[in-house]
């Protein structure tokens, strides 16, 4: 009996300073991209909150950092910003994602540390030493030349957010410093000096005899040549197996300590810059790998939408104000399942203007209620982490957390304790909602007779309204939309003046009367399509 | 190294797609006894032949000329072509598929096997090289001029000489030499193989591992260079080694592999184009024998609308029954429809094979059965032939001569040239003439080669009464009493088949008379 929200224990964030040393000087330390006050460790540790489950933002966070999963961004979901500049802060980075070649840009960068942190795997799997630090000098040359050419692009792309130009500035001072530039010249120094060194190998039946290379010319090509005229066209290569790719051998390694022994000035070299450079990448540039995901990760997902024709857009966010619009906007757990299936989406409004608090949603199911009341949710929460959110407009309150009421299956039991598990978790909800909260109901009370439902939801609205909560209530109860200027009645399904294709529109507009009988005669299959159905012999 | 006898710039593509009316084309034009006789039982030769032909319609004048010099190359040297064709036969003949099977895994089997492959083709090659350097002289052609230079120039004796003496070092027995840089994790990486030392040696320590290895321990450094051994029993040591030596043969390895194919593929390239040949050359020779002229036929520009030629036979017919036959003299330069009528079992069939053939003989590079031959290219042949099986009347048959039609119209080409033979047969004479005019109208004037033999007078007279300048009307010649001379000459259609000519035939004497015709149309039938 878990309750929708946050845990008591953890507060909403605040305004965190910074707790990453300044990396050099600078006016004024570089503080990561996702905080404008800092990087909050807690991030990656913040549980999944009680309400994702119901409103499917489990599965939409998953599919947003599918494939992304070693730069640990799902604490970040967990954790609604609290305050209209942190929203505003990562809006201005999203943005500046909006540039196409930005994204390759990074999507480049994130790809040479992905192989910078595989050399040093290599490096520190190795036993061998001088394999060892071989691997360690690539990892700091690809490092070095990725971090010349982020900085290059960053410098190149129109970049207009605070976040993204505060860590441009920051890299092109580090890239500047003599301890980066110290370190790429003597790693490409190193490698030249290794790149130069040729031997001769005499493969014998039990011996392996090492010499200096007298530059001879390469036989096997001679031989090739040869053969030359005798060339038709193209003719499938021949591909022999090669067991133990770049792994030392005992025989490798072997050759590897003769080769030394021949050019000792190198290896020695070798070996000093590993001691000298132990800790090469820097903590700012590091961070920044990660936490850049965060953003590129929403945009993939984003992107994935907008090449099916579906909008979204950057809310406009209010600190105190109620309102609450959206044009356009849709459920994205629902999309996804219907974009795979190539099947329409349907968009629906909602409008929550002055006095409007509460949305009241009616008619059958399977008319698109149960979505609508998740994109509601799903749309106030994505814009409280500064993420673009469905839709061609939005304007939203910032909420710092959300309550969901949902029906459990399971919780079949027997009916009168079912009523006391309904009122229990309502009033919790209501105790611990702040008046920036969103709560979120799918039918409650449906285990009672419709009197007792119509007495407790109008009791329950009252203490809404109170409070001044913003909320979107689907209910079978037609009463509800009426009960005075701060609820809404919108309903869902198919209307007679329309056609049948928009049976899940959501539409404000007076309920029908019609929706109690019809869903619960729909929940037991006795309506009369059901029914015949089912009579068939 | 392309072979280039059948096109001036590349090789012939056995594979290329036969016409969609591939089978209908070898029925009525009696393709399969031309093509036995071309590959006397060789199955390489019937199948190029018959490719050869039945893709000829892609070939343009400048083609056509190559092959027909080719081919007179090839008729006056016809002894030294067919041992050729021998050499290449043989060497094509042997195992080659085993260099991609699992083994092919192993640098070193790979190693060997193309070694030894190599060296038995080059025997092939050398062979094929002594006969150009002795006939050289005798051929003009730029194909086989081509193709002899190659062999006399490109495989001489000091390049064959120099192949033997490098597939015998590549051996490496003793071990190998190689050139080596330092890659990831410093391993050995972006290896060259070096020349193997001249007389094989490759120092003592080679020879004597064990004794190597005792220097080693006590004295390090003491046996040159800087030298490991690795002691037999050391299971790692001696897998590792062997990856190394491994990487070393496959740098070789590889590319002998893909020259064996290269090899391969040249002999089985040659094979096929020396095959189309020999088929010509054979069929020559079986005409000659028969006593039907040959000439080289003249290929004009599809746009030109000629057809002109003296004496032309139908070489099947000719095979088939082992004597010369009729030829037939015919000016056609710009008709677009010629229509043939006349006696039954005149000769008409047989005229319309002959043209068909002729054209597609033309058109391949080879000899044309006539004194003479003239005749503009075509992009397609298509026929539309009586079917043995239409022999009653009802109207499925009717359906599914439509349907032929059809197709071929769905197949219609700018220049094609398209064979009626007693089409719409099925129904009778008024119904039958108005769909066929129907049909060939539109077809005469988009300026199509026509050729129709038909009873229904109705349809020629159609023809002939609207002053068509581009309709030229044969008939099956007759003489005064009755007798068929199988000749086609010009002539008006007459109402009447002569059917009463055959029923006097066969009914005099209260029973049927053999004679030529019937024999001749009952072969057919068999």
């Amino acid at each position: 009996m878990l309750l929708g929200g946050m845990d008591r224990d953890q507060p909403a964030p605040r305004q965190r300073r910074s707790s990453v040393p300044s990396t050099g000087p600078g006016p004024a330390a570089f503080a990561g991209i996702l905080f404008p006050g800092g990087p909050v460790p807690e991030e990656r540790e913040v549980r999944e909150p009680e309400f994702f489950a119901d409103l499917n933002l489990d599965r939409i966070v998953a599919a947003i950092t599918a494939g992304k999963e070693e730069y640990n961004l799902t604490g970040l979901f967990h954790m609604p910003l609290g305050d209209v500049d942190g929203v505003a802060f990562r809006q201005e980075i999203m943005r500046d994602l909006d540039h196409a070649p930005l994204i390759d840009d990074l999507g480049a960068f994130a790809e040479t540390m992905r192989a910078v942190r595989a050399h040093l795997a290599r490096a520190a799997q190795a036993t061998h030493r001088a394999e060892k630090q071989r691997w360690f000098v690539d990892a700091a040359e690809l490092y070095g030349d990725g971090v010349v050419r982020l900085v290059g692009d960053l410098k190149r792309a129109p970049v207009a957010s605070r976040g993204l130009s505060a860590f441009r500035d920051h890299a092109a001072g580090y890239v500047g410093s003599d301890r980066f530039r110290s370190l790429i010249s003597e790693a490409k120094r190193v490698k030249a000096n290794l790149g130069a060194i040729r031997y001769r190998l005499g493969v014998f039946p039990l011996r392996v005899e090492v010499g200096s290379f007298d530059g001879e010319s390469d036989y096997g090509a001679e031989i090739g040549a040869l053969f030359e005229r005798f060339r038709q066209g193209d003719v499938e290569a021949y591909a022999f197996a090669a067991p133990d790719a770049d792994v030392l051998t005992k025989v490798d390694a072997m050759i590897l300590d003769r080769v030394a022994e021949m050019h000792p000035e190198a290896f020695v070299r070798l070996a000093a810059f590993h001691a000298e450079h132990e800790d090469f990448p820097d903590p700012a540039v590091l961070a920044f790998d990660r936490e850049i995901q965060f953003y590129v990760a929403c945009r993939e997902y984003i992107d994935r939408f907008r090449q099916a024709g579906l909008s979204f857009c950057y809310p406009s966010i209010s600190g105190g104000r109620k309102e609450s619009r959206s044009r356009g906007g849709f459920d994205l757990a629902l999309a996804e399942m219907l974009l795979a299936e190539h099947r329409a989406v349907v968009c629906n409004d909602f409008d929550l203007g002055g006095t409007e608090r509460i949305l009241v949603v009616t008619g059958p199911n399977r008319g698109g209620k149960t979505s609508f009341a998740r994109a509601f949710g799903q749309i106030h929460y994505l814009a409280s982490l500064g993420c673009p959110v469905p839709g061609e407009e939005a304007h939203l309150p910032l909420c710092d957390r959300v309550f969901t009421y949902f029906e459990r299956e399971e919780d079949v039991a027997d009916l009168s304790g079912r009523l006391k598990e309904d009122l229990t978790r309502i009033h919790a909800i209501l105790d611990r909602a702040t008046p920036q909260s969103l709560v979120v109901i799918n039918e409650i009370f449906s285990s009672t007779t419709l009197r007792d439902a119509t007495i407790l939801s109008r009791k329950i609205a009252r203490h809404l309204i109170e409070r001044d909560l913003l909320c979107v209530w689907v209910t079978f109860i037609d009463e509800l939309t009426e009960l005075g200027e701060e609820t809404v009645s919108m309903v869902a399904g198919p209307n007679p003046d329309q056609s049948s294709e928009r049976a899940y529109r959501v539409v404000r507009r007076p309920a029908d009367g019609l929706a109690y009988a019809l869903s619960v005669a729909e929940k037991h299959r006795l309506d009369r399509n059901a029914i015949e159905k089912r009579l068939k012999p | 190294m392309k072979t280039r006898l059948l096109h001036r710039d590349r090789n012939f593509d056995r594979s290329s797609q036969l016409p969609w009316n591939e089978a209908a084309l070898t029925t009525d034009l009696e393709l399969a006894t031309l093509v036995d006789a071309m590959s006397q039982g060789d199955a390489v030769v019937s199948g190029v032949a018959r490719s050869a032909i039945l893709t000829s319609f892609g070939n343009d004048i400048d083609t056509i000329r190559y092959r027909q010099e080719v081919l007179r190359d090839c008729l006056d040297n016809a002894d030294v072509v067919r041992e050729m064709y021998a050499i290449v036969a043989a060497a094509s003949e042997r195992e080659i598929d085993v260099g991609r099977s699992s083994l092919s895994r192993n640098p070193d089997w790979v190693l060997r096997w193309a070694t030894a492959t190599i060296g038995a083709d080059l025997g092939a090659l050398e062979q094929l090289r002594h006969l150009a350097e002795a006939h050289r002289q005798s051929f003009a052609s730029a194909g086989l001029g081509g193709l002899l230079s190659f062999l006399t120039t490109d495989l001489n004796a000091d390049y064959c000489v120099a192949v033997r003496h490098h597939l015998g070092r590549l051996k490496f027995r003793d071990g190998l030499l190689l050139g080596g840089t330092l890659g990831k994790g410093n391993k050995g990486d972006d290896y060259i193989l070096l020349e193997p030392p001249a007389g094989g040696s490759l120092g003592w320590a080679a020879r004597q591992p064990w004794l190597a290895r005792l220097i080693d321990r006590f004295l390090p450094q003491q046996t040159g260079a800087f030298g490991f051994t690795i002691d037999p029993l050391d299971e790692t040591g001696i897998k590792a080694l062997a990856s190394l030596r491994n990487r070393g043969v496959a740098l070789v390895a590889g590319a002998l592999g893909e020259s064996v194919e290269h090899i391969r593929s040249f002999l089985a390239a040659l094979r096929s184009e020396l095959a189309f040949y020999v088929g010509c050359v054979n069929l020559h020779e079986r005409l000659r024998r028969i006593g039907i002229p040959t000439c080289v036929p003249v290929p004009a520009a599809s746009e030109n609308g000629e057809l002109t030629f003296d004496g032309l036979c139908e070489p099947a017919l000719a095979l088939t029954i082992g004597r010369v036959v009729v030829g037939n003299d015919v000016r056609a330069d710009d008709k677009g429809l010629i229509l043939v009528t006349g006696a039954n079992q005149g000769g008409k069939s047989t005229f319309l094979r002959s043209v068909g053939l002729a054209q597609l003989m033309m058109q391949s590079g080879m000899f044309v059965a006539a004194d003479a031959f003239r005749a503009s290219l075509v992009d397609g042949i298509a026929t539309h032939f009586r079917r043995e099986e239409a022999a009653d009347l009802d109207s499925g048959k009717l359906d599914d001569e439509l349907a032929r039609m059809s197709d071929i119209v769905d197949h219609v080409t700018p220049h094609m040239m398209i064979m009626f033979n007693e089409s719409f047969a099925a129904t009778n004479e008024r119904e039958g003439s108005e769909i066929a005019r129907q049909i060939i109208s539109p077809l005469i004037k988009r300026r199509l080669r026509l050729l129709a033999v038909t009873h229904f007078y109705e349809l020629a007279r159609s023809f002939a009464g609207e002053g068509e300048d581009r309709v030229l009307f044969l008939r099956a010649e007759r003489h005064q009493d009755g007798r068929r001379s199988f000749r086609i000459v010009p002539g008006e259609p007459s109402p009447t088949g002569y059917g009463e000519d055959l029923y006097r035939e066969i009914f005099s004497n209260g029973k049927p008379a053999a004679n030529e015709a019937t024999r001749t149309s009952m072969s057919r039938k068999a």
